[in-house]
């Protein structure tokens, strides 16, 4: 498949697998798998923003930790389109191998606290990454690191603090600038905003949104706040129990979602109005545990439309509709809820 | 009952000793609890919400201590107490915290302990309260507070009650573990719940089955909920009345339709505008709140948000301090837009 | 936007380019006691760079006529004016016991003086020098502040030599246990696997063999003809292979923790590579908790090499350390005439405590970001 403007993707992850043993006893016997991603396949491409939706444990963290090869996964094939135009795949390259490509596709962390070395000043956190791509004149880097600061909105003088010294906010704007500094083109997010408040949170994903449109950014943006992954994204891919159960452009998957879990993923979403009845909940029951998903579709046992066919066969991930698929056997035939109107609360449009 | 508050604060103030200086971590806070009503306090990290609770139940941690104000609780006996004044670890505050006055924590896990059984622990805290539940006088016996466990458990939609009640928290997933700390909570019929962010660590799905089941408990048995959240969507869904923190104080506070429809303080604007929503425009600039909160030891003189506020009066908002007063529509709020006065310096 | 982050204090403008060091400083100078016990850990190790400017003497001076001379104090001012003196020791033999028996007599004043010539030294070993602490201003006069003991010598200058010896040890075998744990245990959390294994097979050997007898054993096993020196280091390196297991255990820890880190996978993603994620990233964030720890160790290795000198296991006269000069003050005999021969023992609590007050200190401040 290509993009929308006729280009290979940026990024085509195919049949991706994670399993992580578990161990048991003092010989450390294997006695099982954690199917943590699951056959997960996508297309990312240049420029736009890939929103991956779920909920914990669904395997959407170990999806970026693999694609960023932070970990190697146990399958499947990960091609990425290199500047030059050759494509590689990630998945077999060694340590090594990996180097080079580094400084391509980079990370935002949640946690801005955990992921700047609170031992280093801004200007050895910011200037890390170019100082072992190569950049080794410190006037040189000193300017890089002004200029990234400045990027982000942040004064250049701030350089000799420490990260001791910022709020929460400025430290997710000091990751992005480190993230930003060997020009990445593909950024994977990782909940960048969850660990803030919500008024910061508008700063950060303004601040996202307008350097994705000019230094021309690819992100794959993960995160569990639907709002927040629907206001940034092109499109959406949610997963469950370690698959990807639909994708689509944000649009149709916000508002004619075609698998159950979907519909009913966004009926939880408390609405800020009270004058929006809560909804009934939809989903009971539990997320099963990805050692020992059930058998069939790993969705049946809570899915209200599950019948025979979905506890004995697997569905697999087809498009319904232009760039809409959905890992359902009933999507055809269901009418699911559309979200219901939602009224703006009067703070917006006021 | 009669027509007063369950619970009423005036001026609370808990201040902080720290080496660097002290914190006013809550400023001169009041709103009133009616009894069976839902308040949420909604407000963003570090303007006072928990450490409100915390005053409520006397457990501010040291350095922290109850510098001013009132919390007149109404006990069952009908007649009131100032919990400000009440010994952090005498005898009458132990016979309100847990009994008349329960808390949902924000984990869970780490309020079960982990060497006994969830059932055990509910068991020992209805003994412990055993008046709540035989008001004349007496103990529960163990069999009798089993039985009362078992009922829970079955009231928060907990299944196989009898089995789960042997089970260890760490043996119950994060919805098990929550609806179980919810029947500790009911545990002692308690007149007043506080629910600290108590779906801030589940996942989406798992919160809709919480505050679903905390509405439907809370139509049946009538308790009075304070329900702190910085999620604006979850005080929609749950509070009737609400109550805006920012650095300390109440900005505004009104019933819950009017905060989100006609909002009075610049801040509640402000915090409603910057949500992303699930309707309107995507990938478009979200209006912003400028600035950055101001650290403890640096609070603006004046009303504490005018640095980012953008209605703010010149000359006013910085020399004076808003207190908070009726503008109308059951709201209060404390700002100069709509009322002129100020507090005593 | 953030960046009007804005005017911030004189102080806070100082915290924010406050480099972790300063941050354990300015948590460390807070524990009164720990900054006290820092005060006497820096004089010990003044007087272990140069016992012989402390010392008033040659430790090794002997004179059997001037056994068990008990304390001789200074006196600062003599008629209310400064001219700082010490009572001279005066004997007379007891006709029944036929021992000499010490009093002092106020009356004979031997005049002292500071930053006097003594005898000659050579200051590290290698700079003549004479000037000393405090010293008789009659060179052919002898003090002995603290008394003598059986042979004679003066216990005020073989105590200061024997802290050399101490304190060294201490030092020197605690560097060894970290070097060795820091190498081993990095090597086992950072890589992990059978590597990993294999040494914490190890550690659990080294930890289960009962140490005083494994002590014995190898010191016993130490050639009699050996020079003091080679006992010494002999001594060093014995106490460190034992010591440095603990720290190992802790030093693997850290780093399987780190190695979760997300500032960690960002250097990872970054390309750093490994010996960059290790030296620059993992070391500097449990170095000064890594201090703390030895600082903690340190007492531990100087009441084994005192005990092991005590019985005769381990540094050995003529060489002096605590644990020699306490050996003089074994028998019940010497503790009834000459009670200051316990001094030393003394000495080794007060560096303990020492040592121990300034670890925990330490400990408390190392990690300025843990709240």
């Amino acid at each position: 498949m290509s993009g929308p403007d006729g280009a290979q993707p940026l990024l085509r992850v195919r049949n991706l697998r994670k399993f992580f043993p578990i161990v048991k006893g003092v010989f450390s016997r294997t006695v099982g798998h954690v199917r943590a991603v699951d056959d997960v396949g996508f297309d990312v491409h240049e420029g736009e923003t890939l929103g991956l939706v779920g909920e914990s444990g669904c395997g959407k963290t170990t999806t970026s930790r693999c694609i960023l090869r932070a970990m190697a996964p146990t399958s499947g094939e990960m091609l990425y389109r290199r500047r030059d135009g050759s494509t590689v795949d990630l998945a077999p390259l060694s340590r090594r191998e990996l180097r080079p490509l580094r400084a391509e596709i980079q990370m935002i962390f949640q946690d801005p606290f955990g992921s700047l070395n609170p031992r280093m000043t801004l200007f050895d956190n910011v200037g890390e990454p170019l100082l072992v791509n190569g950049m080794s004149n410190r006037g040189e880097r000193m300017d890089r690191v002004a200029e990234l600061l400045r990027l982000v909105g942040l004064r250049p003088e701030f350089m000799h603090r420490f990260p001791h010294a910022f709020s929460g906010g400025q430290r997710q704007r000091i990751g992005i600038a480190r993230a930003l500094s060997t020009n990445p083109r593909l950024v994977v997010a990782d909940e960048p905003v969850s660990a803030l408040d919500v008024s910061v949170q508008a700063q950060v994903l303004n601040l996202l949104l307008e350097l994705q449109q000019r230094l021309r950014l690819t992100f794959l943006f993960v995160a569990h706040d639907l709002s927040v992954v629907r206001h940034i994204s092109d499109r959406v891919a949610v997963m469950y129990v370690g698959q990807i159960v639909e994708l689509a452009p944000t649009k149709s998957i916000f508002e004619r979602p075609l698998h159950p879990y979907t519909a009913a993923l966004l009926k939880a979403v408390p609405v800020a109005d009270p004058r929006v009845p809560a909804g009934d909940v939809l989903l009971k029951g539990e997320v099963p545990s990805p050692a020992s998903p059930p058998a069939g579709c790993y969705f049946n046992p809570r899915c209200p439309f599950a019948d025979e066919r979905c506890r004995r066969e697997a569905p697999v991930l087809r498009e319904l509709a232009t760039g809409h698929s959905v890992r359902c056997h009933h999507a055809e035939r269901l009418q699911l809820a559309v979200p219901q109107e939602r009224i703006d609360p009067a703070g917006r449009s006021g | 009952m009669t027509g007063g508050p369950l619970l009423s604060v005036r001026g609370l103030k808990v201040v902080f000793g720290l080496d660097e200086g002290s914190v006013r971590a809550v400023d001169g806070v009041s709103f009133d609890v009616m009894p069976g009503q839902v308040v949420g306090i909604v407000g963003e990290s570090g303007c006072g919400k928990s450490v409100t609770t915390k005053a409520m139940l006397q457990l501010v941690d040291p350095p922290g201590r109850i510098a001013a104000g009132e919390m007149l609780f109404r006990r069952a006996g009908g007649d009131a107490v100032d919990l400000a004044r009440l010994d952090p670890r005498g005898r009458e505050i132990r016979e309100i915290r847990g009994a008349e006055i329960a808390l949902i924590p924000q984990e869970p896990m780490a309020s079960f302990s982990p060497v006994h059984t969830v059932g055990e622990q509910i068991v020992e805290a209805i003994r412990l309260h055993a008046r709540q539940w035989r008001p004349e006088g007496g103990a529960v016996s163990r069999a009798d507070a089993r039985a009362i466990v078992v009922d829970l458990f079955r009231d928060v939609g907990i299944s196989m009650p009898e089995q789960r009640l042997d089970s260890y928290s760490w043996q119950l997933s994060g919805g098990l573990r929550q609806r179980a700390m919810i029947a500790m909570a009911l545990s002692c019929k308690p007149r007043l719940l506080i629910a600290d962010e108590p779906t801030t660590a589940i996942d989406v799905t798992t919160q809709a089955q919480v505050l679903a089941l905390l509405r439907d408990l809370q139509k049946r048995h009538g308790t009075a909920i304070v329900f702190i959240t910085h999620d604006l969507g979850v005080i929609a869904q749950m509070a009737s009345h609400v109550v805006v923190m920012y650095l300390g104080r109440v900005m505004e506070e009104g019933p819950v339709d009017a905060i989100f429809h006609a909002p009075r303080h610049p801040y509640t604007r402000a915090l409603l505008r910057s949500m992303p929503g699930m309707r309107g425009e995507t990938r478009v600039a979200l209006p912003t709140i400028s600035g950055t909160l101001p650290h403890p030891f640096n609070r603006p003189a004046g009303c504490p948000f005018h640095p980012r506020c953008e209605e703010a009066i010149a000359g006013r908002c910085q020399a004076r301090v808003p207190v908070l007063r009726p503008v109308g529509g059951g709201q209060s709020a404390s700002c100069f837009l709509h009322h002129d006065e100020a507090e005593a310096t | 936007m953030a960046g009007a982050a804005a005017e911030m204090s004189a102080a806070e403008e100082r915290i924010s380019v406050a480099s972790n060091w300063t941050l354990v400083w300015w948590r460390f100078r807070k524990h009164k006691l720990a900054l006290a016990s820092a005060a006497v850990l820096a004089v010990l190790y003044a007087i272990v760079l140069c016992p012989d400017f402390f010392s008033t003497q040659d430790p090794e001076r002997t004179d059997a006529r001037q056994a068990f001379i008990p304390i001789q104090s200074i006196h600062f001012l003599d008629d209310g004016k400064w001219a700082p003196w010490v009572p001279a020791a005066v004997g007379k033999r007891n006709p029944v016991t036929l021992r000499m028996e010490w009093g002092t007599d106020p009356a004979r004043k031997i005049r002292i003086g500071f930053f006097v010539d003594g005898p000659e030294y050579r200051f590290l070993g290698l700079v003549r020098a004479k000037v000393r602490l405090v010293g008789p201003l009659d060179p052919e006069q002898r003090i002995f502040l603290l008394g003598s003991d059986r042979m004679g010598r003066d216990q005020w200058s073989r105590i200061m030599h024997g802290t050399q010896t101490s304190m060294t040890i201490g030092l020197v075998a605690v560097t060894l246990s970290v070097v060795l744990g820091i190498v081993l245990g990095g090597i086992s959390g950072y890589f992990g696997g059978w590597i990993d294994q294999v040494i914490q097979r190890l550690i659990e050997i080294l930890q289960s063999v009962p140490t005083i007898p494994i002590w014995l054993a190898l010191s016993a096993a130490l050639p009699r003809d050996w020079t003091p020196t080679q006992v010494f280091f002999a001594i060093t390196v014995i106490l460190s292979l034992i010591g440095w297991t603990t720290l190992g255990r802790e030093v693997r820890g850290r780093f399987l923790a780190l190695r979760e880190e997300d500032f960690v996978l960002a250097a990872e993603l970054a390309g750093c590579s490994r010996w960059r994620i290790i030296v620059r990233h993992m070391v500097p964030t449990f170095l000064s908790h890594i201090i703390a720890t030895s600082s903690l160790a340190i007492p531990v290795m100087i009441i084994n090499e005192t005990s092991l000198s005590f019985l005769g296991l381990g540094i050995r006269p003529p060489a002096i350390s605590w644990g020699v000069l306490l050996q003089e003050a074994q028998n019940i005999q010497t503790l009834a005439l000459a009670p200051w021969l316990l001094l030393p023992g003394l000495l080794v609590i007060v560096a303990v405590l020492a040592f121990n007050l300034v670890g925990d200190g330490l400990r408390d401040a190392s990690d300025p970001y843990s709240k």
